[in-house]
């Protein structure tokens, strides 16, 4: 595996003070490095840091301490804007509660990072309708949020994460809400992502899930348990797709 | 950063952000605005009609063209004390020897016209009457272009109608509509008046009333058969002196009070016996006297916009509070912190001008409505609009960039775990 490193992170730590004497340590010391073009799950009970890790990873939350390279560039040393940057044109962030504009169309939800990354309209419009088209929404374009179902929204937030085309696709239980046949969809979704050369994280409860990932990062109480590569030809998504 | 600032599809999609998130608080946005749209209304609506009076007074007195003053007995002025209206009362009329000394004797003056009234009169013409409320002036030939009255129909005076002081009339429309016949041109025709014979030469051109006074209700006759029928020192003379240019009126004005001093015999000294009168002086003192209302109202509206732009401020603090979810979306998915602030920046704006809008309209009718009720040319104070707009601006930039700074600073992982 000769792909550069993407992701590297040593020696997170991330923790709350809940005033007096009261502290939450969410992430321990945790030690993670990531190349491109891997597909990694991270599992772990309820709790165990998952979120946190991924909230870091995407650039939305700052660790207590540690080190977090991204692309070789210390993220602590970044400024507003670069991680605002980072945000809209490096990684795509699909959330467990889809965090969808609630008083926009489906159109709009999509279009946003590209309105952030100065695309003109048209070209904003094409493109936007193009991934939701991709996520199988063609027909919902003008749907809000709360006219559509739990997948759909999903599907929304997903074609939301991919349109800006960013090379680093991070998902925190994607298909927790889902039903499995919608949930499988979407993971064939995630696969072809893969294929075609993007870094896909997510992080999953289910087992059948991860088995799509060729990496699972198990955590637990804040610490990076177990990390092991599973043999590709266990993941019969990628092999169809492929 | 500037650049996204000014990045217009981020404005494009803040004005519609903004306009969207005032749509969905109706009612909280349109009680916030009744400030704002009270402060503009009470400036735009005192302004019109302030406009709206000035204009009816200026319009009273375009029969004073451009570079041209007026003397005459008394001031034409609103104010006056008791003393002084004690010491005016004394004043003794300007005589025709007097003001042809005046009209021989100002070299800087391109025309000086002499004019004398008679009011409350009656014209006949055959079996037809008008009401007894007419004037008839006296003038020279002069007095006609001083007084910018313009002949629509028929002819002026000239000098032989004043050498020859006789019967000839020109007359403003309204007494012609009101004595003949559409069918009948009154060219030629005779009229009576207070007993006199006079013919018909010419019709002015209409001008429209001034402060409900209608201002066509007038007959002009050569000044020398005036004094024929009522005698040279029936009233006080007008003089009307037109100055060469704008750069000598000053000088003008000094060279005829100089030389109608010495007429009237002013001992050196003594204050003039006479008045001036002049468009500017007239909007000056119409300035002064309604300074201290535009004062009142500027204070009342100040507090006003003050009050408003405070309750916009706190709309918007509600308003980023409720939307911490919002703003934590939109950071996550790469909106930089200008982007957030012109967006909420621009909310307080587009809020605060829709009130103004409201607030200028319906200050332009509310300040036209004696317009309407007098007929008068309606005004719209385009520079106090433009004013009101921007100030409106001002307000939502002003109270828009605390809670907007503050919705820009919200950390995107807290903002979006807000409930
Ligand atoms: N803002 C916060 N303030 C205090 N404690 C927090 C905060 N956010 C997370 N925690 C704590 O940090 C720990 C890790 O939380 P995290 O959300 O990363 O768990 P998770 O592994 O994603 O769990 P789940 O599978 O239930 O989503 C938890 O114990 C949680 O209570
Ligand atoms: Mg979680």
């Amino acid at each position: 595996m000769d792909n550069a490193v993407v992701i590297n992170i040593q020696q997170i730590k991330k923790m709350y003070d809940m005033g007096g004497a009261e502290e939450v340590h969410a992430l321990r010391g945790v030690n993670v490095e990531i190349r491109k073009n891997e597909y990694v799950a991270i599992m772990g009970p309820s709790g165990s840091g998952k979120s946190t890790l991924m909230n870091i990873i995407g650039c939305l939350d700052t660790p207590t301490s540690g080190l977090y390279e991204f692309n070789g560039v210390n993220v602590s040393e970044m400024n507003d804007n670069q991680l605002a940057k980072i945000r809209n044109k490096e990684i795509g962030f699909v959330f467990q509660t889809f965090n969808l504009l609630a008083r926009s169309d489906s159109l709009h939800n999509v279009e946003l990072p590209l309105i952030y990354g100065g695309i003109p309209a048209a070209e904003r419009k094409r493109l936007a309708t193009e991934a939701l088209e991709q996520v199988g929404l063609g027909e919902r374009i003008h749907h809000k949020p709360n006219e559509l179902s739990g997948g759909q929204r999903q599907r929304v937030a997903i074609a939301r994460a991919l349109v800006n085309k960013p090379s680093i696709l991070l998902a925190d239980e994607p298909t927790g809400n889902l039903d499995s046949k919608t949930g499988d969809e979407i993971m064939n979704l995630f696969a072809e992502l893969h294929n075609k050369g993007n870094t896909v994280i997510l992080v999953t409860h289910e087992e059948y899930i991860a088995e799509h990932a060729h990496r699972i990062i198990r955590v637990r109480d804040g610490l990076v348990a177990s990390d092991e590569v599973v043999a590709r030809v266990k993941i019969p998504a990628v092999a169809a797709a492929v | 950063m500037s650049k996204t600032l000014f990045e217009w599809s981020n404005i494009r999609e803040s004005f519609a952000m903004a306009l969207s998130a005032i749509r969905t608080n109706k009612l909280r946005s349109a009680l916030t605005l009744v400030g704002i749209i009270v402060g503009v209304f009470s400036i735009i609506a005192v302004m019109t009609a302030m406009g709206v009076l000035r204009n009816s007074i200026e319009q009273g007195m375009t029969q004073l063209g451009a570079n041209t003053f007026q003397i005459q007995k008394f001031p034409s002025g609103f104010d006056s004390g008791p003393e002084m209206r004690r010491r005016l009362r004394n004043r003794k009329d300007i005589t025709y020897e007097q003001a042809l000394q005046v009209r021989d004797k100002v070299t800087l003056a391109d025309a000086i016209g002499l004019e004398i009234w008679q009011f409350g009169l009656t014209m006949f013409w055959q079996d037809k009457k008008t009401n007894p409320n007419i004037s008839i002036a006296g003038e020279n030939v002069d007095g006609v272009a001083t007084n910018n009255w313009i002949v629509d129909n028929g002819r002026g005076l000239n000098q032989e109608d004043i050498d020859k002081a006789t019967n000839v009339i020109i007359l403003g429309v309204n007494i012609v509509e009101k004595l003949f016949p559409p069918q009948v041109n009154p060219i030629g025709e005779r009229v009576r008046v207070d007993g006199e014979i006079y013919q018909v030469i010419g019709v002015f051109e209409k001008k429209g009333s001034a402060l409900g006074d209608n201002q066509d209700n007038f007959g002009v006759i050569p000044i020398t058969a005036y004094f024929q029928k009522y005698g040279k020192r029936a009233r006080s003379i007008n003089i009307m002196v037109k100055a060469k240019s704008p750069v000598v009126y000053d000088d003008c004005v000094e060279q005829s009070r100089a030389i109608l001093r010495v007429a009237r015999g002013v001992p050196p000294g003594q204050d003039d016996d006479f008045s001036y009168f002049s468009n500017e002086g007239i909007i000056e003192q119409f300035n002064d006297i309604t300074s201290k209302f535009r004062m009142a109202v500027f204070g009342i509206s100040s507090i006003a916009l003050l009050a408003a732009g405070i309750g916009i401020m706190n709309i918007m603090l509600v308003s980023v509070t409720e939307r911490t979810r919002e703003i934590g979306i939109r950071k996550a998915i790469g909106a930089r912190r200008t982007n957030i602030l012109t967006q909420f920046i621009l909310e307080a704006i587009v809020l605060s001008e829709i009130g103004g809008i409201i607030g200028i309209l319906v200050g332009i009718l509310a300040g036209n409505s004696l317009a309407i009720i007098w007929s008068l040319p309606v005004v719209i104070p385009y520079d106090w609009a433009v004013i009101g707009f921007v100030i409106c601006s001002i307000i939502g930039i002003v109270f828009g960039v605390y809670p907007a700074w503050k919705a820009s600073n919200l950390d995107p992982i807290e903002s979006l775990r807000y409930e």
